[in-house]
């Protein structure tokens, strides 16, 4: 263990935060914001670890972003929304061109930054999470929800049930709960699912769970007289893991609780041992395995010591996750070094790469991700790009894929990411850009 | 319309969860009654203890030991791990500061949380790791007389069977031992309890083992019941109540405030919370707190402090 973060603090170091001036002026610099402490550090490791091993990878295989060389440095923010704000103000202005973008890995911490981070001209990715009304480009230009936002996430859940249950028309009367951290990320698919459950007519129960979820007996024992039909859980950390243990002690079943992606990974399931056989979860396209990209990992990164994450724990979901996101990352500022030149860009140079950013499934192929992810196409209109997930269930060993794609319908999704944004818009007194004038 | 099954239920179940943060608040008390510090460290401590619980049991059984054998081990190595802790800070942190004011050695223990939780999770690992040392199905009581019957979790059971023993042990300790009654003379005067001949450093030593050990044996549930992991030192957060209500020098009072709190928390959130939004368990428990702090500061069962003036 202590070799892992020593090796940590290697691959820290070798990405290039202590490089010298001289270099330093043809160096990207990106920050990335972690929490491999505290409460949350059990998902946080994981994805920091994804997060940090694949821009080293792009360093030591590809020499950089054509020649480019990514400058990271690590902040840990505890998952707390003070201490991301706190490590956005300080690494913001890093680097020859200060940060190209950020990650909070936190709804609490984006919806903090939104503001800041437009002022700043610095894009904030939240792949997966965040504010679903920035979906919108036009309103939030600098927010980049890709790859799914919670209300997709929620419909993709609600049209799984259906399938389950014979058909959309029988979800009428039937009772979905709600388990939810009581934070902005928990809270953040419930007007969606409010609307879902007025247009299917089920019976819709939100519950919520203190931070950081270590006590739900009060909430299990309201579901075990409530009987819902099924339980979405809308967890993280050790929420996750106390959900399915406090499922089994009051029996219900736990083939009808399904989590959102961040709650189906790995360390949702362990701590639950035998209970956790049959809990099912949303996928944010991909799941755990390795795919060729591992391969270039082991071999350029790892081969050579410099790898975040105990080897076996490469091709975990949350490892995936993180890569997923930093090679995102990766081909917006690959995109915008088309139109700005192959220099360290501004953030604001970054956000057009990732506006227009296309990863065409050959493009996918080729960097190893095949499997992992289906194209992606950004646009002023749709900073999301995509809307696709499936479901996977836990066997007791490992997460097995039981459904096929399922992509979020926009006629559900869309009236409210414009009610909700046009809201934002009024209130902050944004002018929305014309989109059909971006290019 | 409450249904009386329905209310049985949660009752118990909270009655059970508040045995379990008496586990925790157990170290506290434990810790204050003997040298009069608030120790801000028995969540980090729970922590510690479990993680060198779980980590040794897991390689002991990999190593190819019968379960029983890795669970004793592995129990034995926990036990020096609080052990070195208790010497450690009693010799580098407490034993230094002797007599100087309450407040300094609390802030001393919020800084022992911080070393600890660091130190343990570098030495352990940060995961979550399963820990499975009872049973957790439930037993549904009374099916015939209520429709689905009235759900008593094994593991709560386990609790309070444990913390039973705890009170009942650490009763007979500080009632009937010479090293329980000299504990409690360094816990009224340092300076005095020197002056005859007490040695404190050997007596502060004892007092962070005993503490370290209920950590441990709280460990023991709480991992079972959530895994081993970080969010473990959050329990200190739970007993905190707990102790302003039972007050913060009796062990009983630590079962009695538990109880308390676990039926309280839980009857308000299932009753009450389900009509304003939800989620009010973690701050109810703090507004009984306060309720009992505004007509008995000193908790239920504690000293009363009656000073001349």
């Amino acid at each position: 263990m202590l070799r892992n973060k020593l090796m940590l603090a290697a691959a820290i170091l070798s990405g290039g935060a202590f490089a010298s001036p001289a270099a330093a002026q043809n160096e990207q610099f990106i920050p990335i914001l972690s929490y491999r402490t505290g409460a949350y550090a059990v998902n946080g490791v994981p994805y920091a670890n994804g997060v940090a091993d694949y821009y080293n990878l792009v360093n030591e295989r590809d020499g950089g972003i054509n020649g480019v060389k990514l400058l990271v440095e690590e902040c840990e923010t505890g998952y707390a929304t003070d201490k991301g704000v706190e490590c956005y103000e300080r690494l913001k202005g890093k680097g020859p061109t200060g940060a190209a973008f950020i990650n909070p890995l936190s709804t609490g911490i984006t919806f903090a930054l939104t503001e800041k981070t437009t002022t700043d001209k610095i894009p904030i990715i939240t792949m997966g999470y965040g504010r679903a009304d920035s979906k919108n480009g036009a309103v939030f230009a600098y927010n980049f929800p890709l790859l799914g936002t919670y209300w997709s996430a929620a419909d993709i859940a609600i049209q799984h049930i259906a399938k389950e249950v014979g058909g959309v028309d029988k979800l009428k009367g039937k009772k979905i709960s709600l388990l939810f951290h009581d934070s902005p990320y928990g809270k953040e698919p419930i007007p969606m699912l409010q609307v879902l459950a007025k247009k299917h007519g089920f019976e819709f129960t939100p519950i919520p769970v203190t931070h950081p979820g270590v006590e739900q007996k009060s909430q299990w024992l309201a579901i075990r007289q409530n009987r819902p039909d099924y339980v979405l859980v809308w967890g993280w950390g050790v929420m996750n893991g106390t959900a399915v243990k406090e499922a089994a002690a009051v029996a219900y079943p736990r083939e009808k609780m399904i989590g959102v992606w961040w709650s189906g990974a790995e360390p949702d399931v362990t701590p639950a041992g035998d209970q956790a056989t049959g809990y099912k979860a949303l996928m944010l396209q991909h799941g755990a395995g390795k795919f060729p990209v591992h391969a270039d990992i082991e071999k350029h990164v790892y081969a050579k010591g410099k790898g975040a994450s105990e080897p076996g724990k490469v091709g975990e979901v949350l490892y995936n996750r993180g890569m997923v996101n930093a090679m995102l990352g990766v081909e917006a500022i690959r995109k915008a070094q088309e139109k700005f030149g192959k220099k360290p860009l501004t953030g604001e140079q970054v956000r057009w790469g990732l506006e227009n950013l296309n990863l065409s499934e050959a493009r996918i192929k080729e960097m190893g991700f095949e499997g992992m992810l289906k194209p992606i196409k950004i646009s002023c209109s749709d900073h999301e790009g995509a809307r696709d997930g499936r479901v996977q269930q836990w066997d007791g060993k490992g997460w097995k894929i039981i459904s096929d794609w399922y992509t979020a319908n926009q006629s559900d999704t869309e009236p409210l990411v414009n009610d909700i944004s046009a809201k934002y818009a009024a209130e902050k007194n944004i002018q929305p850009r014309d989109c059909s004038k971006e290019s | 319309m409450i249904a009386l099954g329905q209310f049985l239920e949660v009752l118990i179940g909270g009655l059970m969860s508040g045995v379990l943060y008496s586990l925790v608040a157990l170290g506290f008390v434990l810790i204050f009654k003997a040298s009069g510090v608030f120790n801000f460290a028995q969540g980090a401590m729970v922590l510690l203890a479990g993680l060198a619980l779980v980590r040794s049991l897991d390689l002991l059984v990999a190593w190819g030991f019968p379960v029983w054998a890795a669970i004793i081990l592995g129990i034995g190595f926990a036990a020096v791990i609080m052990a070195i802790t208790a010497w450690l800070i009693e010799r580098f942190v407490i034993g230094p500061l002797v007599n100087q004011d309450a407040l300094t050695l609390f802030m001393s223990t919020i800084g022992v949380t911080f070393i600890l939780e660091g130190a343990a999770q570098m030495i352990f690992g940060s995961d979550a790791y399963p820990l499975r040392l009872f049973p957790t199905d439930a037993w549904f009581l009374f099916e015939n007389l209520f429709p689905g019957g009235i759900l008593v979790n094994k593991l709560d059971v386990w609790g309070g069977f444990i913390a039973g023993i705890l009170v009942a042990g650490l009763a007979i300790f500080f009632e009937r031992t010479k090293t329980g009654r000299a504990l409690r003379a360094v816990a009224d005067d340092h300076l005095a309890a020197q002056s005859v001949g007490i040695p404190i450093s050997w007596i502060w030593f004892v007092v962070w083992l005993a503490a370290g050990l209920v950590a441990l044996v709280a460990a023991t549930v709480w991992g079972t019941k959530l895994g081993v992991q970080f969010s473990i030192t959050f329990l200190a957060l739970k007993a905190l109540p707990v102790l302003i209500i039972g007050g913060l020098t009796s062990i009983p009072g630590a079962i009695v405030g538990g109880l308390i709190v676990g039926a309280g928390e839980k009857i308000a959130e299932v009753f009450l919370g389900s009509h304003i939004g939800g989620g009010i368990e973690y701050w109810f428990a703090y507004v009984l707190a306060l309720a009992v702090l505004l007509v008995r500061p000193q908790g239920l069962f504690g000293e009363r402090i009656i000073e001349r003036i």
